[in-house]
């Protein structure tokens, strides 16, 4: 690791203020990503402004069907919440699947989608309750949000401060761990919205998270397992890499799709 | 025996420290004035180094200096050697190429030291590392085994044109060929043993210590075998001779035999240490871990095997090409060959057998033994095409197994060994009972019923261990003795020390050792403590692996302790006036048998020390050595049983249930042999399911990390049934054969065996992915 500077902020607008003083600073939630690129010097950030101890960061508040969930909210909190779970347990059993239980008691969904690994878990969740994503200075659907391998809609400095979805109908995810990482070799998200069946996949994109229009539209017609058997996914745009070629991702991601639906009800 | 004797489950002595973070690692180790070194490595597979520019590097903060091996070389250290001489069939030795410790006109892998930097702290060795200019012309590069056997493929080494060190052969060539063309059925098959990591908790670490003022250099470093460190160092590195050099090898944290080895590190370091005068502390990382400590395994097989019409196994003929990576590590050259082809009768009586193995460079890491060490591969080999045949001549796999078991010993194999006893057949019914054989069609129909492919597979291993009779090996190429050393050194006031030359990292040997001390003096075991690992301390050794500790290391003691027990028993009958024939030695006395007359075990030990009332002539002290030099290897053998369920929409594999039945001879302590095998079973399961190093054709290292490195976690495996037949080892005073390797040798076929059972398809190479599964599945329809 390089030498960097630590901050620690206590409000959204110190860390910002921070954030902007520092041209080559990075904000810091819970460092299972950043720690471990900066460790093999893969990251070089001046100054880390943490965002851990920011109060209005952390926790899950809900109002009716409307759930929020601050951006430093680790996924341990996530998979435990049992109002969360009340209203939509997909998105509490994907929190409860993220890496290992340190991971889960230090990474944040703020961190997790800021920095959209193309296999990991919340994206697709985010994505297929078609949420809304909150920062410091603005608000952006799911599907603008999310943009490519690593990459989001996010500006120079920009801070999630929160995700915001209305609780779906119902809803389901399935994860194909990769054996090695566990991260999602393909995880498939399918839900039932008031804005009608949305699936977001997972690990399995070579641009990373998508939703799969097939897929919808079987759903849409009918809300079963079985209406996905004569979808055809296609695997030209699927990754492929050491632990699985395109074509058996396709047939993952209806598998998953299937299981999703399964596990939803 | 006692509680704490032979056969009781004692809990490991050391675990107290192990388990609350107080072992002590040599990364543990500080000594006033340490520095830190950080190695550059290539970041190519082949290039030659045109220019090291270190000038910038040297100024920066921190660094005490930065060396290359232009320098190391003008101070006459030597090349690293492979210890173990074969020769091809031509007569010609074999070819082994310039393996400097720092690379000076070419790299040959990714992950060859190229230069060091020490300096104050590791971050500001490594500040400066980046800083460090080198100039590398790339070569093409060839990490695939059969693309570096073709014409045109990029060489490595001038010694060994083809990049072939060499090309060796066992058996009778003929008359495998005259067996197989007239035999009533062939079985012909390809088999692939993936390439491993070894992966050990601890990463690889040294601390070089130059002490100027007596010229004299102390090594701590995370090493199987500190002595033959210290042999090798003096006497082909030229680092120091060996009244000169000490070398500690404290607690380490596993080996799996990567760190039999000696690195270039270690060198370096103590090198570096005389040429900047500070002591020069080294860690790996884990990707460091990864580009560089030896890896396992990597062969090609093909293989064909025949049969008479009565099913008995008529000839084996084999060819095997084995990967070695871009240098010839210190033992490589025995593990495809001695350690392996003298294997390939298994626990079968196969008149003729022939094997030919050529040895390949790769622009690869170098590759050298790995838990079971050729066995394996002999075992997958072999236990993969027996049940192909099985299945080709419609037979059960278990009555064509026990159609052609060994069945009296000592048995002569056409491939040197000698095996000395055993019961095959024993194992296998135990096995097949436990696993409930006669069971698995209603379990099959089951599965079936919800959608699910089960399969059952078996394999019946065997191995050489208790490594190994030296003139044996001698005559074989080896260049040294395997022998085994123990002096047991009874203090005045009874307390015990067994100095051993075996090594534990992982094993229990604190334990056991103790076990058996205890046990024959009826004292308590914590009153015996067990050195091992410094070469200042105990005398000599050949350290551990080959499951050689058991079988070699405790008879060495057994010899020690015979010797101390019969000078304590002069004494004793000197003391109370008795005949020596009458004393016997029980429960911490020596008593008169036959009547109550005994001297505590401690007041022996006083006397022999405070030699006021000696018998006339003898020496005082109780305190004896003795080596060990084993009669013949010893044959662990036994049966597994792997049942599976794959789930045919994803490919992925269930382990329902895994059945070891091991023939271990006399066992020491059943809890410590449970946990080698279930760890060994653990790196089978992870062989034949998960891991494989992957490099790319540019022979860049692919798998570099755990993200991508697939190690097996506790939820992969399910829980181990096992039993123990015990046939007692005839070689060797107590009994024992050895049981660190066996899990991870007869692991992985019986897996494979149960999963193509389940798919119905034969064509599967390990690592059994769910995706090559699911192909399979598919190829198979
Ligand atoms: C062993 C291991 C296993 C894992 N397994 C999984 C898995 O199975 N599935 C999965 O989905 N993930 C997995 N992860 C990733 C983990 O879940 C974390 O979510 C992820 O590392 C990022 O979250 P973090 O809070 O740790 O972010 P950090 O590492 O702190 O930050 C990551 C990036 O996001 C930026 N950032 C952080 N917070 C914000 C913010 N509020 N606004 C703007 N930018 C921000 C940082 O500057 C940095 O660039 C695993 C990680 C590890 C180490």
């Amino acid at each position: 690791m390089y030498a960097t500077s630590y901050h620690r902020a206590s409000s959204v607008e110190e860390a910002v203020q921070l954030r902007s003083a520092h041209e080559e600073g990075k904000y810091l939630s819970g460092g299972m990503t950043l720690i471990s690129t900066m460790k093999q010097r893969l990251a070089a950030p001046s100054d880390l402004v943490d965002l851990r101890h920011i109060p209005a960061l952390r926790g899950i508040s809900i109002e009716g069907r409307r759930v929020k969930i601050g951006a430093a909210t680790p996924h341990a909190d996530v998979a435990a919440s049992q109002e969360l779970r009340a209203l939509c347990p997909a998105i509490c059993d994907l929190a409860s699947h993220i890496g290992d239980p340190h991971v889960r008691q230090m990474g944040t969904i703020g961190g997790s989608i800021a920095n959209n690994d193309p296999a990991a878990d919340y994206p697709a969740g985010l994505l297929g309750l078609g949420a809304t994503i909150v920062t410091d200075r603005r608000s952006i659907s799911a599907d603008d949000f999310f943009v490519g391998l690593f990459e989001t809609a996010l500006e120079e400095g920009e801070m999630v401060t929160a995700v915001l979805f209305d609780a779906p109908e119902k809803a389901g995810y399935a994860k194909f761990n990769n054996p090695a990482s566990r991260f999602a070799m393909t995880g498939v998200f399918v839900a039932k919205t008031a804005s009608g069946v949305r699936v977001a996949v997972t690990g399995a994109g070579s641009d990373g998270v998508f939703r799969h229009p097939g897929l919808e539209q079987a759903l849409t017609s009918s809300w079963s397992a079985d209406a996905l058997a004569n979808v055809s996914v296609d695997p030209s745009s699927l990754l492929s890499d050491l632990h699985a070629n395109a074509e058996y991702r396709a047939n993952l991601v209806k598998v998953m799709a299937k299981r999703a639906v399964a596990a939803a009800g | 025996m006692g509680v704490e004797g032979i056969g009781a489950r004692v809990t490991r002595k050391e675990d107290k420290r192990f388990l609350t973070g107080k072992g002590r690692y040599t990364d543990d180790m500080t000594v006033p004035g340490m520095k830190y070194a950080y190695f550059i490595r290539s970041p190519h597979a082949h290039a030659k180094i045109v220019n090291i520019d270190v000038s910038a590097a040297k100024s920066m903060p921190g660094v005490i200096d930065v060396l290359d091996g232009k320098e190391l070389q003008a101070d006459g250290i030597g090349n690293l050697i492979c210890g173990w001489m074969i020769h091809s069939k031509d007569g010609s030795p074999m070819k082994m190429g310039a393996w400097r410790p720092l690379a000076i006109d070419t790299v040959r892998y990714v992950g060859d030291a190229v230069a060091i930097v020490v300096a104050d702290t590791s971050g500001e060795a490594r500040d400066a590392a980046e800083a460090v200019v080198i100039d590398y012309d790339v070569l093409p590069a060839v990490a695939d085994v059969t693309a570096a056997m073709r014409a045109g493929a990029p060489q490595l080494h001038p010694e060994a044109p083809g990049n072939l060190i060499f090309d060796w052969q066992i058996g009778d060539p003929d008359a495998a060929d005259r067996a197989i063309a007239s035999a009533a059925h062939v079985t012909e098959i390809d088999i692939v043993n993936n390439r491993l990591s070894p992966n050990p908790m601890e990463p690889r670490a040294t601390l070089g210590i130059y002490d100027s003022a007596e010229d004299h250099y102390t090594c701590y470093t995370t090493s199987q075998n500190p002595h033959v460190a210290r042999l090798v160092m003096s006497a082909f590195y030229n680092v120091a001779p060996e009244n000169k050099l000490r070398v500690i090898a404290p607690d380490v944290g596993g080996g799996f035999g990567s760190k039999i080895y000696i690195y270039p590190e270690e060198i370096v370091c103590l090198w570096a240490s005389k040429k900047t005068n500070v002591p020069v502390k080294w860690t790996s990382d884990r990707t460091e871990a990864f580009l560089t400590d030896a890896h396992g395994r990597d062969h090609i097989s093909k293989v064909r095997m025949a049969f008479d019409a009565d099913h008995r196994i008529t000839a084996l003929k084999v060819d095997t090409i084995a990967n070695l990576g871009a240098y010839m590590s210190l033992f490589s050259s025995a593990v495809p060959t001695y350690l392996y082809a003298t294997l390939l009768s298994g626990q079968y009586a196969i008149p003729t057998i022939h094997a030919n193995v050529r040895t390949v460079y790769t622009n690869t890491v170098p590759v050298d033994a790995y838990r079971g060490a050729g066995r394996p591969e002999a075992t997958y080999l072999l236990e993969r095409t027996i049940e192909t045949a099985a299945r080709e001549l419609g037979l059960s796999p278990a009555e064509l197994r026990r159609k052609n078991f060994i069945r009296s010993f000592p048995y002569q194999t056409p491939v040197i060994m000698n095996y000395d006893a055993g019961n095959y057949e024993a194992s296998l019914d135990a096995a097949m009972q436990a696993a409930d054989w006669n069971g698995f069609s209603a379990r099959r129909a089951n599965s079936e019923a919800r959608g699910k492919k089960r399969g059952i597979g078996m394999s019946c291993y065997i191995e050489a261990c208790g490594i190994a009779p030296s003139a044996a090996v001698g005559s074989l190429g080896a260049g040294v003795g395997l022998w085994e050393s123990a002096e047991v050194r009874v203090n005045a006031v009874g307390t015990i020390e067994v100095l051993t030359g075996s090594h534990s990292h992982g094993q229990g040997h604190e334990t056991t050792f103790a076990q058996l001390v205890a046990g024959r003096l009826g004292v308590p075991i914590e009153s015996i403590n067990i050195v091992h690992g410094d070469t200042d301390k105990v005398q000599m050794g050949m350290g551990t692996y080959g499951s050689r500790s058991g079988a070699v290391g405790m008879s060495a003691i057994v010899k020690a302790l015979d010797k101390v027990e019969a000078k304590a028993k002069k004494i004793a009958a000197h003391l109370m006036e008795a005949s020596e024939e009458d004393i016997v030695i029980e429960n911490g006395e020596l008593k008169v048998a036959g009547t109550d007359k005994a001297v505590p075990w401690f007041q022996v030990a006083l006397a022999s020390y405070t030699a006021h009332n000696l018998p006339s002539g003898m020496e005082p002290g109780l305190k004896e050595t003795a080596f060990y030099d084993p009669s013949n290897f010893t044959f662990p053998a036994g049966c597994y049983i792997a049942e599976v369920e794959v789930d045919p929409e994803t490919g992925e594999t269930d382990i329902i249930q895994f059945v070891a039945a091991d023939d271990f001879g006399n066992i020491i302590n059943p809890l410590i042999v449970e946990g080698q095998v279930h760890g060994g079973l653990a790196q089978g399961i992870g062989q034949a399911l998960l891991e494989a190093v992957h490099y790319d054709e540019n022979g860049q290292l692919l798998t570099a990390s755990f993200m991508d490195y697939a190690m097996p976690r506790a939820d992969d495996l399910p829980s181990f049934k096992l039993s123990h037949q015990n046939t007692p080892c005839p070689s060797n005073p107590l009994g024992i054969k050895g049981c660190g390797e066996a899990g991870a040798i007869g692991s992985p076929p019986a897996l494979i065996n149960a999963i193509t059972d389940a798919i119905g398809n034969n064509r599967l190479t390990m690592p059994a992915t769910s995706m090559k599964v699911w192909q399979a599945i598919h190829a198979a329809h």
